[in-house]
């Protein structure tokens, strides 16, 4: 590894920030207000808030497709300036490209970014069969079960080798038994790649089970109400770990938090 | 009758049937269910021109303006091998296609490039949309005198007939196709590490496709309607120059023998365009009740 690494900085740093946007009436208002985020290298959070309180906006900010309004986004020690190459980012939607077969979508970062095709095709041979699917390299998106899809969207993510993964409420749209599934397989893979992670979700269980910290978010603007160290020790088996005396009583503390914000976002749009 | 039956795709059947009788008895009906079809399409198509011929004979109908089917064939049978005005058919339809051709494939190409580049480019499409709107205004059919004038009466007035007839279709497909690409698409090629030409090649042009095409095979039939227009104007082949020229000699079966022509090539060239839009798009989902199995 380079000696980058061993300087001890975070992977992500959002300091300050604002993120402001013009309605279509041209009104301008704040989705995150001097908000302030450190994530380690390695590091796996959870951010957790009410619907609409710029959970969002926040990855966007780190992948570098969106800009702050002010204050600062590092990472890697770096100011994001465009879109930084070692950001790995899974969609919530089905963001896979429908006219090309599970190969040619699991290597389309590498050959984006210049690879050769046989090289880059053993290596998406490699991530398919990793993910489960090498029965399916042929098969276009459309032919795949949902879950499925994305396998295939976790591989081509993870085959750009990113040292930081946004994940923006990947999964869900899965019924809870895949969910559970892709859960694990992604704790899998997380291990082997030790790349930093920020994974947004509604699902409080979902986030306690995967992360190293849970951030609640207040309404909009965001700022961060809480942080929630989940001390419960890997490898975790998420099917059972649900069960644990710990995660519910981490469980309970969060919810409560959660839901004085869940309940000033309604009020707040009532009032509107 | 057998113990099975089957209506609106429910089936009904006497216990014990086997699941090869249920198949062979959804096999039959399907087939009885095609030739019924085929016969029920045959006897309108009868229905229609028997009654015309029946109300030319008799003459409730003016058989001068209107003609006989039978008339038609006739007429139809000598313009394919003989032509009209000593010009093969061979020659007028070429005439014609030629025409129609390199107008859609001009219009076509200079569309999908255009409305690319404005779907991609806020600042282009903004500056041109206006004049986009205006031109779209026109009746296309107006331009074709002035084309007449400008290009003379040989092929090049015909084309650009054609042309504009294809260009505005195109170009707005091309453009709305591009715009309706999806956000979390687009951002997931960047991410994964597309450059904006790469986008737009493996991301935008494939999303717009479909569209694209879409456009394409309506615009074909377009591209043969502004040949045909041009040649009304002025030329001294092609098969609008015969509808023309039998329009002057109160030939009415002439003109509808040539109507079968176009229609005929029209129908050709759509079959043409859904094969190449299958091999194009075999990424689809095929539609919904071929999905069921």
């Amino acid at each position: 590894m380079p000696p980058i690494e061993s300087r001890n900085e975070p992977a992500i740093e959002l300091i300050n920030v604002s993120r402001r946007f013009l309605s279509p009436q041209g009104k301008s208002f704040a989705t995150l207000n001097d908000f302030n985020l450190s994530v380690a290298k390695g590091e796996f959070i959870a951010l957790v808030g009410p619907t609409g309180c710029g959970k969002s906006t926040t990855l966007n900010l780190i992948t570098g497709l969106g800009k702050p309004s002010s204050g600062e986004v590092r990472v890697m020690g770096q100011r994001v300036q465009g879109i930084d190459p070692q950001i790995g980012f899974v969609f919530q939607a089905d963001a896979l490209f429908p006219w090309r077969t599970v190969l040619e979508n699991v290597i389309a970062g590498p050959l984006f970014r210049g690879e050769a095709r046989k090289d880059a095709t053993l290596r998406g041979q490699d991530w398919i069969n990793r993910v489960g699917l090498s029965a399916f390299e042929g098969h276009y998106p459309h032919q795949l079960s949902g879950g499925m899809r994305k396998r295939v969207a976790l591989a081509q993510t993870f085959i750009n080798r990113p040292k930081i993964l946004l994940m923006d409420e990947p999964f869900s749209a899965l019924d809870v038994q895949t969910r559970v599934q892709m859960h694990e397989e992604l704790l899998g893979l997380w291990s082997e790649a030790k790349a930093s992670v920020v994974f947004v979700t509604h699902d409080l269980e979902e986030a306690i089970g995967l992360a190293d910290k849970v951030y609640v978010l207040t309404s909009r603007p965001a700022t961060i109400k809480s942080v929630h160290k989940i001390d419960i020790p890997r490898p975790r088996l998420i099917s059972e770990i649900r069960y644990d005396k710990k995660f519910i009583d981490l469980s309970r503390l969060i919810w409560r938090d959660l839901k004085e914000e869940v309940q000033s976002s309604y009020s707040a749009a009532e009032g509107l | 009758m057998s113990a099975i039956s089957i209506k609106d795709g429910s089936i009904t059947y006497a216990p014990g049937t086997s699941d090869a009788e249920i198949e062979a008895a959804a096999r039959n009906a399907a087939r009885i269910r095609s030739v019924q079809v085929v016969v029920w399409r045959l006897v309108v198509l009868a229905v229609l021109l028997g009654s015309w011929e029946i109300s030319a004979r008799n003459v409730w109908i003016d058989s001068f303006f209107y003609s006989f089917p039978s008339e038609i064939i006739v007429r139809l049978w000598e313009f394919i091998w003989e032509g009209s005005d000593g010009v093969s058919l061979w020659v007028h339809l070429y005439y014609t296609l030629t025409a129609a051709l390199i107008g859609f494939l001009l219009g076509s190409l200079a569309g999908i490039v255009s409305g690319i580049a404005l779907g991609r480019n806020r600042m282009l499409s903004d500056i041109f949309s206006i004049y986009i709107k205006v031109l779209n205004a026109i009746p296309r059919v107006v331009l074709a005198p002035i084309f007449i004038l400008m290009l003379g009466f040989g092929l090049a007035s015909k084309v650009a007939v054609a042309f504009v007839m294809v260009f505005f279709i195109v170009f707005a497909n091309a453009f709305q196709g591009v715009r309706e690409a999806d956000r979390a698409m687009i951002a997931n090629a960047q991410i994964l590490g597309a450059s904006n030409w790469q986008l737009t090649r493996s991301v935008i042009i494939p999303s717009a496709m479909s569209w694209i095409i879409a456009s394409l095979h309506l615009s074909f039939s377009f591209a043969i309607v502004g040949a045909i227009v041009g040649e009304f104007i002025g030329s001294n082949k092609g098969i609008g120059h015969v509808i023309q020229l039998a329009r002057g000699l109160h030939d009415v079966p002439l003109m509808f023998a040539a109507i079968i022509v176009v229609l005929v090539v029209v129908l050709a060239a759509e079959y043409v365009m859904t094969l190449i839009e299958h091999r194009l798009v075999k990424w689809r989902p095929p539609p919904a009740s071929d999905a069921q199995a």
